[in-house]
């Protein structure tokens, strides 16, 4: 692969984001390797939904008494509308329009941090109210099933930074579409996977 | 690097090797660290037998015992049947279906070394005096009251390890989606490297409940977790679940690689081409899918309830027929045609009814009710010995004489392969037929010894026997590697004759970039197709010479796997000692660094020169 070769509008591939043979790679293994993620995350959900409000005897802590829906939609509609700028960087990165594909991706992260903020700022929260990881299995499993998404948008966060900085200067070539390509593949599960996180663990843990 | 051989130091040989991203060379190194762990495995076992020889007998104290029988099982499973299949696919799948490398050459590298410091970490509790002891199942309650590292050593060792495979198992479906050759359809494709991406596809699903699982055994034990204690509010059973959610289709990726070798044997030596491929491919497929559907058959005495119980039973009993597909087509292939006794061969006749037998006692064992006679017996340890030792391992031996040439140059001697095999097999069932009638005699599992007058010494001792000839049998193998490394006997691309598949069509070993010409598959073996039709190198090319595009050997897998390893023993120790937190710290920054420095150093790899391929192929008289 030549990282020379220099694109244009008119002759920048369909379909770079798979366009050489080591992209497509990428693309069917990173599809892949969200299919693993995701029975990573049924299994996380299956065990906090088995020991949602379990304690030891005597145990205060409950869905209904912790979570707070307003704080949680908040967060919500910023991972959402990260994703939603995450498409736009894509819908730029495929006209080859460098410059706004790295603003929407910088957007994309600005966004995920403000996530991120807020679901340490919760967390804090409730230790302070004595709700510990290892108060009970319910707080356990909570901290890991919600614990675990953060993980996984801390790691987004770093990526796309170091993706955006060491591509700073090179402009769009097919060796590094793909790696935008995947990073946008990866948001966007990541929030898939906030929905869910929304409804079983909040909605379902306030209302139901 | 060049493609001509030269002479190097001991030094540069073995850079070589910790930075190879060649997927034959990292098949060799998995097919090394697996033999060495099932020795280690072995001598367990050994040991194991040398305990229960007699009644009330001291070899082994009984706190000793279970830390053996953990380890061996553990060690058995995931350190050598794995990684040693693995070994198998990584050398023969890409050169079936006609590539010159696997998709990622550097996560291919990146599994093997996790796989070894896994390993290596898991065996280190040996040094350490504290060893798992709760079975190689290591269910919850037990595990967690279990004193000492020794629970810390199995989480944290196969975690790692585990993470390893799971890289491995994508790496291997990337590669058989995109790499194939032109002309090699799904349809067409040799049954090994079917069952490799079958058994792919199901490590891609099955070993992420293992890594939750194991995330909570060590979140319970090392950080405070209270998922498996019930005074927390927590459920043990919750471990049982996801551990056999994972654990049963464990036992398809081992057994799925193995009926794929025994489908490469059958047909290369009856001379005559499988029979029913189609059906063998749609039995692989079958056997994938339902291999999810049964793991509470292992849970049939927790208390699931009837209808819990009966589903399970049904769904396990339904994977016979799939089975019963594949041993008929077996048969059926030989049938009618010109058989070769060949030491691979035999394993694979012998095989057949080996693996029926611990078919039919698994049908038994997935009636529930039966079950709640037969649970935690040796009828238990003695089925699953006939599907794993009668299946795999059998598989794994044949592949290793099958393929030897292929990997290395040079044939395994076969008379000393046929010693190898009568020790091997007779040892086998010498070893575990009695244990179906100790298991219906009351005799429990995991027990460290037994009482006088039960009638059950004159079994336990042929039993002792039978391991101490399987002993022999995989001494005899070890000779046999030595000796005929020694001799160096150099073969050529088909040594066996009767090639069928493409790795047949070229160089044992092959060049670094297998395929001086990527190949035109022209149907199911193409090989044998060509050589039929009279082309005696049993190949045609797709592409004129070109330069070839290979992958740059890299360090880095190593040192990622590295500080994983280190990073796991600040996990254990980060409660006791003021170093624990900072170790951790320091293990995945090491590991985090490596992988930033991968993701931003550029390596676009390098080019083979048309020149220099053009030269290896006229030293071959210009043939692949």
């Amino acid at each position: 692969m030549d990282l020379n070769k220099k694109f244009t509008p008119e002759t920048w591939p369909d379909h770079p984001e798979r366009a050489t043979h080591e992209a497509k790679n990428k693309f069917v293994g990173f599809w892949l390797f969200l299919g693993g993620e995701t029975v990573l995350f049924a299994t996380l959900f299956a065990t906090y939904i088995a020991l949602k409000n379990k304690g030891p005897a005597g145990y205060e802590h409950t869905t209904q008494e912790l979570f707070e829906l307003p704080l949680v939609f908040v967060m919500t509609m910023l991972l959402l509308t990260s994703s939603l700028t995450s498409v736009y960087a894509m819908y730029h990165m495929k006209n080859f329009n460098f410059k706004k594909m790295q603003l929407w991706l910088a957007i994309t992260a600005l966004l995920g941090l403000g996530f991120i903020g807020l679901e340490v700022y919760e967390f804090v929260h409730y230790v302070k109210e004595g709700f510990t990881f290892d108060s009970s299995a319910f707080s356990s499993a909570f901290f890991t099933l919600v614990g675990t998404h953060g993980f996984h948008v801390a790691i987004g966060l770093v990526w796309i930074t170091l993706l955006l900085i060491r591509n700073a200067k090179r402009g769009l070539n097919l060796y590094n579409a793909s790696k935008y390509y995947t990073f946008s593949l990866y948001w966007h599960f990541i929030d898939v996977v906030w929905v869910f996180i929304f409804t079983v663990v909040y909605l379902m843990g306030v209302i139901g | 690097m060049s493609s001509v051989a030269q002479k190097r130091g001991f030094g540069a040989t073995l850079w070589d090797w910790l930075t190879t991203v060649d997927h034959k060379k990292i098949g060799i190194l998995y097919l090394l660290g697996g033999g060495i762990f099932f020795v280690i495995g072995g001598i367990e076992a050994l040991i194991i037998r040398i305990q229960l020889l007699k009644p009330n007998n001291d070899f082994v104290s009984a706190g000793l015992f279970n830390e053996i029988i953990t380890m061996h099982g553990t060690t058995m499973i995931f350190l050598a049947a794995m990684p040693i299949l693995i070994g198998f696919m990584n050398v023969v799948m890409p050169l079936q279906i006609g590539a010159r490398d696997v998709a990622f050459p550097f996560l291919n590298s990146l599994g093997f070394w996790m796989f070894f410091f896994g390993g290596l970490f898991l065996n280190v509790s040996w040094l350490f005096g504290q060893v798992p002891d709760a079975g190689w199942t290591s269910y919850a309650s037990l595990s967690i009251a279990s004193e000492g590292h020794g629970i810390d050593f199995y989480a944290i060792g196969l975690q790692i390890a585990g993470g390893g495979t799971l890289i491995g198992g994508i790496n291997f479906l990337v590669t058989i989606i995109t790499m194939r050759a032109p002309g090699m359809t799904y349809m067409r494709m040799p049954l090994f490297s079917w069952t490799t991406l079958v058994a792919s596809a199901m490590i891609l699903f099955a070993f992420p409940p293992l890594t939750v699982g194991l995330f909570f055994l060590t979140f319970d034990r090392m950080f405070g977790g209270n998922f498996f204690d019930h005074t927390m509010g927590g459920n043990t059973i919750i471990w049982e679940h996801i551990f056999w959610i994972f654990g049963h289709p464990e036992v398809y990726i081992l057994i799925l690689p193995a009926f794929g070798i025994f489908s490469e044997i059958i047909p290369m030596f009856s001379r005559k081409r499988l029979f029913g491929y189609a059906a063998m491919v749609f039995a692989t497929v079958l056997i994938g899918f339902l291999g999810f559907m049964v793991w509470a058959h292992h849970m049939f005495t927790v208390g699931l309830g009837p209808t819990a119980n009966a589903i399970f039973s049904v769904s396990t009993m339904a994977i016979a027929i799939p089975t019963g597909v594949k041993i008929f087509n077996w048969l059926l292939t030989m049938w009618g045609g010109s058989i070769k006794m060949t030491t691979p061969m035999l394993y694979a006749i012998s095989f057949i009814p080996s693996f029926v037998m611990g078919g039919v006692t698994g049908v038994m064992l997935g009636s529930a009710p039966l079950d709640y006679q037969l649970h935690d017996t040796y009828f238990v340890i003695a089925h699953f010995h006939y599907v794993i030792v009668g299946g795999v391992v059998l598989g794994i031996l044949a592949g290793t004489h099958y393929w030897w040439p292929k990997m290395f140059g040079t044939m395994l001697n076969e008379p000393l392969g046929k010693i190898t095999f009568a020790l091997f097999l007779i040892g086998f069932h010498m070893t575990f037929l009695i244990q179906h009638w100790l298991g219906f005699w009351g005799m429990p599992r995991r027990v460290f010894t037994f009482m006088d007058g039960q009638g059950w010494n004159l079994a336990n001792v042929i039993s002792s026997v039978g391991a101490l000839l399987m002993g022999l049998g995989i001494l005899v193998l070890i000779i046999n590697i030595i000796i005929t490394s020694v001799k160096n006997v150099r073969v050529g691309n088909d040594p066996w004759g009767d090639g069928r598949t493409l790795e047949w069509a070229i160089e044992s070993p092959p060049k670094f970039y297998n395929f001086a010409q990527t190949p035109l598959v022209r149907g199911l073996d193409t090989v044998w197709i060509e050589k039929m039709e009279g082309n005696k190198s049993g190949f045609t090319a797709a592409e004129p010479v070109q330069d070839i595009h290979m992958p740059n050997g890299s360090i880095i897998p190593m040192i990622m796997s590295f500080g994983l390893f280190i990073g796991g023993f600040g996990a254990m120790f980060h409660a006791e000692e003021a170093w624990g937190l900072p170790l951790l710290i320091f293990g995945l920054f090491v590991t985090f660094a490596s992988m930033a420095t991968r993701s931003l150093k550029d390596d676009l790899g390098y080019y083979v020169k048309k020149a220099d391929i053009e030269r290896d192929l006229k030293q071959k008289g210009g043939r692949n």
